[in-house]
């Protein structure tokens, strides 16, 4: 047994990429099929791989405690790169490529418009929820509701304010729950609720900002409307970090002191 | 060469990057603000540039559309390292806080997106099942 991990571990670590590359072909296949014969194209492929890829990022997470999911287990640590900021960004500047620029153009004040409208809405919700919850402070309160917001511009908040680093925890979490809700509820709320076009698209992106959650969720809905969300996606972190350590919080202290 | 059209997406995301990180530093925030949004309107302006001038040829357009093509795959494997224990272990407050924050703004596409023309607007390949990205007919 131990030889044996020892074998695959020389085989593969040092090709931890090309692993990855496999190991996701394979899992897109079964994942595809199952959307087919099972769901009978009800649910789209990319929609259950994405849902599968969750799921290991949580038994990552519990067998080694670790924060970057699967990555964290030695014989997977190729998904830290394949799946990391750094091609990511890559393909979804890629995914630009034949983006019809009329409709960025139509579509930019509107996506300016959402982008304002997501941050504010998204905090202000993170604030009410820690507030039933009895947060009082100011701090903890604006940083709660930053982590609403996405992520990053949580922790930023809070590094900002000074607050603790368990109200910086949770900010975290807030945040990567929203990133997996989106995930997990756009394919299914899409058609419903209009997405279905790169104007809708746009709006989308502003609305809901997180990077990795609009990536997916746009993925598993329909490929087409990547670009134009991903576009204005990308400045909701920015923007997120500029207003909330600032505007949001001298706001927070003029109705909480 | 299919170099050429990867180096064109890599020079787009230094020149976008470039940019967020400037703005960031101006503004006075750690990180970058939209880097990767100024590089996706770098490699619309830069690609369609070329293509007038037929200097876009088909290998140069694989080296794009490869990476494009892979968007998927990536998205997988970045789903596979998010912290997902500890969304869960953020206990109800993270819970809701991120699924509300979600829920609220469905409704609001459609509101915000008939501003921004949505009755018109379209992927400009509808007769085509063409795939994601694929150069529109007349753009």
């Amino acid at each position: 047994m131990d030889q044996t991990y020892a074998f695959l571990m020389e085989l593969v670590k040092p090709r931890a990429l090309i692993f990855s590359f496999v190991f996701v072909g394979a899992l897109t296949w079964l994942c595809y099929q199952f959307s087919t014969k099972i769901t009978r194209g009800r649910v789209h492929g990319s929609a259950v791989a994405i849902v599968v890829g969750l799921i290991l990022a949580f038994v990552g997470g519990m067998l080694t405690n670790g924060k970057r999911g699967i990555a964290d287990i030695p014989m997977f640590a190729g998904f830290a790169l394949m799946g990391g900021a750094m091609l990511r960004d890559f393909c979804i500047i890629a995914t630009a490529y034949g983006v019809r620029m009329e409709e960025l153009k139509k579509a930019g004040l509107a996506g300016v418009l959402s982008l304002v409208v997501g941050t504010f809405v998204a905090f202000v919700v993170g604030v009410v929820i820690a507030y039933a919850f009895g947060y009082r402070g100011t701090v903890d309160l604006t940083t709660i509701g930053a982590g609403a917001v996405t992520f990053i511009v949580g922790p930023v908040t809070g590094s900002a304010l000074g607050a603790s680093s368990d109200i910086v925890a949770l900010s975290i979490a807030a945040g990567v729950v929203k990133s997996i809700a989106v995930m997990i509820l756009t394919p299914f709320l899409a058609k419903p609720f209009g997405l279905t076009n790169p104007a809708a698209a746009m709006v989308y992106g502003g609305l809901m900002g997180t990077t990795s959650g609009t990536a997916a969720g746009l993925a598993a809905t329909d490929p087409r409307l990547v670009p134009y969300g991903a576009l204005t996606a990308t400045f909701y972190t920015g923007f997120g970090c500029l207003v909330c350590p600032s505007i949001c919080y001298i706001i927070m202290r003029m109705i909480f002191g | 060469m299919v170099i050429y059209g990867v180096m064109i997406l890599g020079l787009c995301m230094f020149l976008g990057t470039a940019v967020g990180l400037l703005l960031g530093k101006l503004l006075g925030i750690p990180g970058d603000i939209g880097g990767v949004g100024f590089a996706m309107l770098f490699l619309v302006f830069l690609t369609n540039w070329l293509k007038g001038k037929g200097m876009l040829p088909k290998p140069t357009e694989q080296g794009m559309l490869f990476w494009n093509a892979m968007y998927i795959p990536v998205v997988i494997a970045m789903a596979s390292i998010q912290n997902v224990v500890a969304a869960l272990n953020g206990g109800l407050v993270a819970l809701l806080a991120g699924i509300v924050s979600v829920v609220v703004l469905f409704p609001l596409i459609r509101i915000l997106s008939a501003m921004a023309g949505a009755a018109t607007s379209s992927f400009g390949d509808e007769e085509a099942d063409a795939p994601a990205g694929a150069q529109p007919k007349k753009a």
